[in-house]
């Protein structure tokens, strides 16, 4: 890292992830090698069953792989056991899911404290920080609310928020917009595009090129094997989309189709 | 700790009333081992009350038996023992004390009043032996004794039945046409462990009672008696003491080696170990019953907390996500089935403590709460909790990260 103006905060050299299913050996990965640098916006793309998701339980440090290594932040995790991985993943990894996945009847600031707890934060810390996020995401009036009374994108919110709490290294997004509506949607990637202009590195999997042209960069799998490495130069501006009223008609019509 | 304990009571609050009926089980459980530790306990008090009125630290004497034609009689029938060997005892072995008492029945009348009742012809010392307290007036004397004078105590049954409301002391009562002065009234002993009233008789000098009273009935021997009680001194071993008044009574009746004992000596110590010890067996049985409802119970939090972690799936996955390590959700499970079982454990302590209480004013019951039993039910419930949570909490701990997140 040192001397590096843009340190690479993802390292990995053939990972492979087999899974075996009766008599077949399933090769969900097959020797992925990918260097993402502190401050990507990353898209990962492909069609179900390409590999995205597996990749996706790998870089979160949710999985182990079978084969290869993968070093994050420096530090080589692709063979530690599991309490360390979990470890890892609550210092460094702030996930976002496409289900939100927040606590039921559990008000939105104790949902963003949760990572903090695990952390060992005191409770009045916690409290201070998680507050702190949900101002970030705009949710600070919302705090004392359950996620029932909560809309879609603000629920997303929140998780983002949760991701945020711990000030990771990345944000893990595994198809953050799929169940939300066009419009809110974009308020969403407004929000991951703002996060990575603040320097945080965001990797997005998705299957909605919808999703991906907000990336600056596009990582295509097929079949387990990494098939396109794309710079986009000019990715779309999210805020800039939401403030142009017609704009929405559009997405919606491209999204449902 | 307080964290998972909020966590726990607030998964537990959202479920309401499943929460309710999982408890309901250990609530049951702990209320019946209360209950049944009570009553338990109240009738070994009431088996060990009663043997304190008798005294355990006491030996009976008794007679031998005769023989007439083949035919055998029971004890006291052939009166072996005497007032000399009760004289003997204390003499002989210095911790004991010795009180003869002759037996029999006879018609009491005062006034128009009559009554039937026992009748003991006894030395001073028979209620010191026996740890009888008097409830009014005096207890005769040597004198007495010497003079073979007319008087007696009452117990309380014939007091009431023969005087009414009456004060005894001072009446003159007869007892076979011979007038007696009443100068003392026993305390109340009520019932004796095999159910007879112990307030139903008449104590009188024993010289009087022979001259007097029993002067008709089979007395070949002017000094024989029908039993000795012997009193042995706190601390004595009771054993020592049996075997000292058995070889002292052999050798005074001249009995050669191999020969039967011509007297029954009997050790009240055995009798009331005997009782103790089945009374205890019963509360024992009664709490093992009691605590069978306990493991059922147990196993119903099994099942809930497995079917909680089935619907949690996604929770857990979660919270591994975001740093939950192995023992944060086996703790977090594991505090919530404790707090199940303890929740269930202090409402089954109220609810027991209720039912016992119940019990005694209702049915009469004797009871008794004792502090460690609440204490033995709230470890019980506690470990129940442990126990049956674990395996549920395990299987939560143990789950894959990645497949708790896509579980349906």
């Amino acid at each position: 890292m040192a001397g590096q103006m843009i340190p690479q905060l993802i390292r990995t050299r053939g990972l492979t992830k087999t899974y075996q299913v009766g008599d077949n050996e399933i090769r969900a990965l097959a020797g992925v090698s990918i260097d993402v640098a502190q401050g990507e916006f990353t898209a990962v793309m492909g069609p179900s069953g390409s590999g995205k998701s597996t990749l996706m339980n790998m870089l979160g440090c949710l999985d182990r792989p079978s084969a290869g290594e993968y070093v994050l932040g420096g530090r080589r995790v692709s063979d530690l056991a599991s309490d360390e991985l979990a470890a890892v993943r609550n210092s460094n990894i702030g996930f976002v899911f496409q289900t939100f996945n927040l606590l039921a009847r559990t008000a939105a600031v104790e949902n963003v404290e949760l990572p903090l707890v695990y952390a060992g934060v005191p409770a009045a810390e916690r409290r201070v920080r998680a507050l702190e996020m949900l101002a970030k995401v705009g949710l600070a009036e919302r705090a004392d609310h359950h996620s029932a009374q909560l809309s879609g994108g603000q629920q997303q919110r929140v998780a983002i928020a949760r991701a945020l709490v711990t000030r990771p290294l990345l944000i893990l997004a595994d198809e953050p917009t799929g169940a939300l509506d066009s419009r809110t949607s974009l308020e969403i990637m407004a929000l991951l595009q703002e996060l990575n202009q603040g320097g945080m590195t965001v990797l997005v999997v998705t299957h909605e090129a919808d999703v991906a042209r907000f990336a600056r960069r596009v990582l295509r799998f097929r079949d387990g094997h990494l098939v396109e490495d794309h710079a986009n130069e000019k990715p779309d501006d999210a805020r800039a989309m939401l403030r142009a009223e017609a704009v929405p008609v559009t997405i919606s019509a491209e999204a449902s189709a | 700790m307080l964290g998972l304990l909020r966590v726990a009571m607030r998964a537990l609050a959202v479920n309401k009333l499943r929460s309710l009926l999982t408890m309901l089980g250990i609530i049951i459980g702990v209320a019946a081992v209360i209950v049944m530790i009570a009553v338990g306990a109240g009738a070994q008090a009431r088996v060990e009350e009663q043997i304190r009125s008798l005294g355990s630290n006491l030996l009976l004497i008794l007679s031998g038996s005769t023989t007439a034609g083949g035919v055998r009689m029971g004890f006291g029938s052939n009166l072996t023992i005497s007032e000399d060997d009760a004289a003997a005892i204390p003499r002989e072995i210095p911790e004991t004390m010795a009180a003869p008492a002759l037996r029999g029945t006879a018609q009491l009348i005062w006034g128009n009043q009559n009554w039937s009742t026992v009748i003991f012809g006894v030395t001073p010392e028979y209620i010191d032996v026996r740890q009888w307290e008097l409830a009014a007036g005096r207890m005769f004397d040597a004198t007495d004794i010497a003079g073979a004078t007319k008087v007696c105590l009452v117990g309380q049954t014939v007091a009431r039945q023969l005087f009414g409301g009456a004060d005894p002391l001072g009446q003159v009562i007869r007892v076979r046409r011979v007038p007696f002065t009443v100068i003392g009234v026993l305390e109340s002993k009520g019932q004796s462990m095999m159910g007879s009233d112990q307030d139903d008789l008449i104590l009188m000098p024993i010289s009087t009672a022979r001259k007097r009273v029993l002067g008709a009935s089979n007395l070949a021997k002017q000094r024989s008696v029908g039993t000795i009680w012997v009193k042995v001194a706190e601390g004595y071993d009771m054993k020592t003491a049996e075997e000292q008044v058995r070889s002292l009574l052999r050798q005074r009746h001249r009995l050669q080696p191999g020969q039967d004992d011509d007297f029954s000596l009997r050790n009240l110590e055995e009798v009331a170990a005997t009782q103790e010890a089945s009374s205890r067996v019963l509360a024992l049985l009664l709490a093992a019953v009691a605590s069978v409802s306990l493991v059922v119970g147990g196993i119903g939090i099994m099942n809930i907390m497995l079917v909680s972690v089935t619907e949690r799936t996604r929770e857990i996955g979660l919270r591994m996500a975001v740093g939950a390590r192995t023992r944060d959700i086996l703790g977090q499970f594991l505090v919530e089935a404790v707090t199940l079982s303890l929740i269930g454990g202090l409402a089954g302590i109220a609810i027991g403590i209720a039912t016992a209480v119940g019990i005694a004013q209702f049915a009469g019951w004797r009871i008794v709460l004792s502090p460690e039993s609440v204490l033995l039910a709230v470890a019980f419930a506690f470990t129940i909790g442990v126990f049956f949570g674990f395996y549920p909490a395990r299987k939560a701990a143990r789950l894959n990260p990645v497949e708790a997140l896509r579980f349906e």
